[in-house]
């Protein structure tokens, strides 16, 4: 039901898109600070849990404001109801929590305001590289990032010390601490992966590759660049033998091969900690965090993985104080209240603040993780961009590349038919496919 | 009905008569009812259990023994209050859905049933095939056209977003159509009117008690249909202050697989069995009427 009013509307505001393009102008809005001192009532769609003390402040602090804060599902839940809401023309939110990869989805079918028009452009500098990008293109921005996932390595270092693994640097090293590692333990595996194209990609993004290109109608998609070719070169021995564990990621069974040495590392973003915390107490104390490995030794470069930002939508009534809060949830004291429970900034001042870098997790052993994982925000390779279709590809995955992890098609020729099935996609909704 | 009384006064030398309520015993029909009974049971022996465990001890220790620490009365109290509360508050919505939904239903389907199968009016042949047919079709087909029905009165994101739908069941029609149709007498009827009762007066208080063991039937299908509903509740509601038990169980579970989410599992379970324990309950006070409004209408008097 949805793919086809999706691709109906998509159809239309692509060749829309481009006539509109020019006409844009920039109206001048209201004052957000002016607009927050009035008061309104704002719905909020997001899943983030630690949004809801942010709300509670901004409320105290704006009395005439009243937000309604709802979960309607995560990730692709959420953009189907927003999507459903926007199609429906009511019943949609005013600001809605977006993933990096999701936005430009929404900013594509032109449901996101722009907030050029509140001064959110002068605001780039204050965001890291990744997250800024993710949430705006060609200088217009259509949110503000809330929290970021640069990429680095969690290892179980009780069980590498057991099987005395050095921490691999590079790809290479880790490959070879992967079969080391299993040899000694049969019942141990170094990773676990069935088949997750957000890992994939950022695999592709951290080595150099630019899959997707977008310029107006024209969407380029090439999964076998420079960059991919590293990727399966690196990963299909690695599932040739067997030393990939078949768990799916975010199931019970991983959660349990976390805790009880089944699973030796992630290569993820870094938002991990605080579900680690959670849902793998009894690894506390013996995880620690390290670089992610690089595609040459001695090189620094990382990856995004997930993170998301909060839009304002375009049938919004109060896009102005929509702003107001996305500012206070994002630069503002919102920003410090969502770190202090456990979120991973965006914003460049948090990822460089001392008291930031210098906090000790006792999960870790005390290790001062966010030295590493700030320092890869820093070093994420820059330029890389989604398709204005991450989230249906991101759907598709399993059933073209994904088989590369249950048959004998190997990875690269997975990558070649997710490649297929994408053009073959973008051409029925009016892009033109390289 | 005579059959099951009497009992054989000799027994022959071909060992004991077989009577229904003596049956002879058969092994593989023991060994298969066994198997059948262990299947249904561990499941729930499984969630008993670990309710009782930590999230560590859930992973770390064996599926079907207790853990290091006793956690049940500590998960419990953690389920209630998790979230300032919104289990209780789910399971309020729950009981609110149940109440009227289930028992608006019945009641529907009690006067339906009952008009269909004691009067005579045109076109009762087309009602009849049409709630055949309606019992053919599953809700869950009907779902996303309720929904745009719904979005179209916006009554989307609201409680009677499921009440409404939940009050209709043409199986619970049909039910107490062929109960009502067995168990009325018609000449019970022509005497209550005779001695000049009203027809509210001949429904109330001469036919609805002896339709009890089916409205109960069909009280208990209807409430765990609507207690155990998921997928209508799913596309309707939005807002998880009305969501009923198994909406926000899902949302519970899902937390897991969200960044920065906390994982609940042992919440889950704990919330699992809670939501559970009331339909066991309802099943154990009721299963008497149960059997006895299913099998009514089987047998030819």
């Amino acid at each position: 039901m949805s793919t086809k009013t999706t691709r109906r509307l998509l159809a239309g505001t692509a060749l829309a898109l481009s006539a509109a393009l020019g006409l844009t102008a920039c109206g001048v809005g209201q004052d957000p600070s002016k607009a927050a001192a009035e008061g309104g009532e704002l719905t909020i769609w997001a899943w983030e849990p630690t949004l809801k003390k942010v709300v509670e402040a901004y409320e105290e602090e704006h009395p005439e404001v009243k937000i309604d804060l709802v979960n309607v599902g995560t990730g692709n839940d959420q953009y189907t109801a927003v999507q459903n809401a926007i199609s429906a023309g009511s019943g949609g939110p005013d600001i809605a929590q977006l993933e990096y990869f999701a936005m430009g989805q929404f900013e594509l079918s032109e449901s996101l305001a722009e907030l050029n028009e509140f001064g959110a452009d002068k605001l780039a500098d204050q965001f890291a590289t990744g997250p800024w990008e993710g949430m705006s293109t060609d200088s217009k921005v259509y949110g503000l990032p809330m929290d970021s996932g640069p990429m680095a390595l969690f290892y179980n270092a009780a069980l590498f010390k057991k099987h005395n693994i050095d921490v691999p640097k590079t790809w290479e090293q880790y490959a070879a601490a992967a079969r080391k590692l299993h040899e000694a333990d049969p019942k141990s595996y170094m990773v676990n992966d069935t088949g997750d194209a957000g890992f994939i990609t950022s695999l592709i993004w951290q080595a150099g590759g630019k899959p997707f290109t977008t310029q107006g109608t024209e969407v380029g998609i090439n999964l076998n660049d420079e960059g991919a070719q590293k990727v399966t070169k690196l990963w299909q021995p690695l599932l040739d033998d067997k030393m990939v564990a078949p768990i799916t990621s975010w199931s019970d069974e991983w959660y349990k091969g976390l805790g009880d040495g089944t699973i030796a590392s992630l290569v993820t973003g870094a938002w991990m900690p605080a579900n680690m915390e959670s849902g793998v107490a009894e690894g506390s104390g013996d995880w620690k965090v390290a670089p992610m490995p690089q595609w040459e030794d001695g090189n620094m470069a990382t990856a995004e993985n997930g993170g998301s930002g909060l839009s304002v939508l375009k049938d919004s009534k109060n896009a102005a104080l929509a702003y107001d809060f996305l500012e206070f949830a994002t630069v503002g004291e919102g920003a410090d209240l969502r770190i202090s429970q456990g979120a991973f900034p965006a914003t460049t001042k948090d990822l460089n603040d001392e008291e930031f870098l210098n906090r000790k997790f006792d999960y870790f052993g005390g290790q001062q993780i966010n030295k590493v994982l700030s320092d890869s925000s820093a070093n994420v390779v820059p330029g890389w961009s989604y398709l204005p279709f991450q989230a249906y590809a991101n759907s598709i995955f399993n059933d073209t590349a994904g088989k590369a992890y249950i048959s004998n098609t190997t990875l690269s020729d997975g990558l070649g038919q997710w490649q297929k099935s994408l053009q073959t996609y973008a051409t029925d909704q009016g892009f033109t496919a390289k | 009905m005579s059959l099951t009384t009497l009992r054989p006064a000799t027994t022959r030398g071909r060992g004991k008569l077989e009577t229904p309520s003596q049956p002879k015993r058969n092994l593989l029909l023991t060994i298969v009812t066994g198997i059948v009974l262990v299947y249904s049971l561990i499941p729930l022996i499984w969630l008993l259990i670990n309710s009782t465990k930590s999230q560590a001890d859930l992973f770390s220790t064996f599926g079907l023994w207790f853990g290091h620490d006793f956690n049940f009365f500590e998960n419990l109290t953690r389920a209630l209050t998790y979230d300032d509360g919104i289990f209780l508050r789910w399971l309020g919505n729950t009981l609110l859905y149940v109440v009227i939904g289930a028992g608006g239903a019945t009641l529907l389907a009690v006067l339906g049933g009952y008009a269909l199968a004691k009067f005579n009016f045109p076109g009762k042949k087309a009602v009849f095939a049409i709630v055949i047919g309606a019992v053919a079709v599953p809700g869950t087909a009907l779902a996303v056209p309720t929904f745009w029905m719904f979005s179209r009165l916006s009554l989307t994101d609201t409680p009677w977003a499921i009440i409404i739908p939940s009050l209709i069941s043409p199986f619970g029609l049909y039910l107490m159509w062929s109960f009502a149709k067995e168990s009325i007498p018609a000449d019970l009827m022509e005497a209550a009117r005779i001695d000049g009762a009203s027809e509210f007066r001949t429904f109330w208080q001469v036919c609805l008690p002896l339709l009890a063991p089916g409205t109960v039937t069909v009280l208990l299908f209807t409430m765990v249909a609507t207690w155990n509903n998921y997928f209508l509740p799913l596309i309707m509601l939005r807002d998880s202050d009305w969501f009923p038990l198994t909406l926000g169980l899902n949302q519970w579970n899902s937390q897991a697989a969200t960044a920065g989410g906390q994982a609940i599992f042992d919440l889950v379970l704990m919330g699992s069995l809670l939501t559970i324990v009331p339909l066991i309950i309802a099943f154990l006070f009721l299963q008497r009427y149960w059997q006895s409004g299913l099998s009514a209408g089987g047998v030819k008097e």
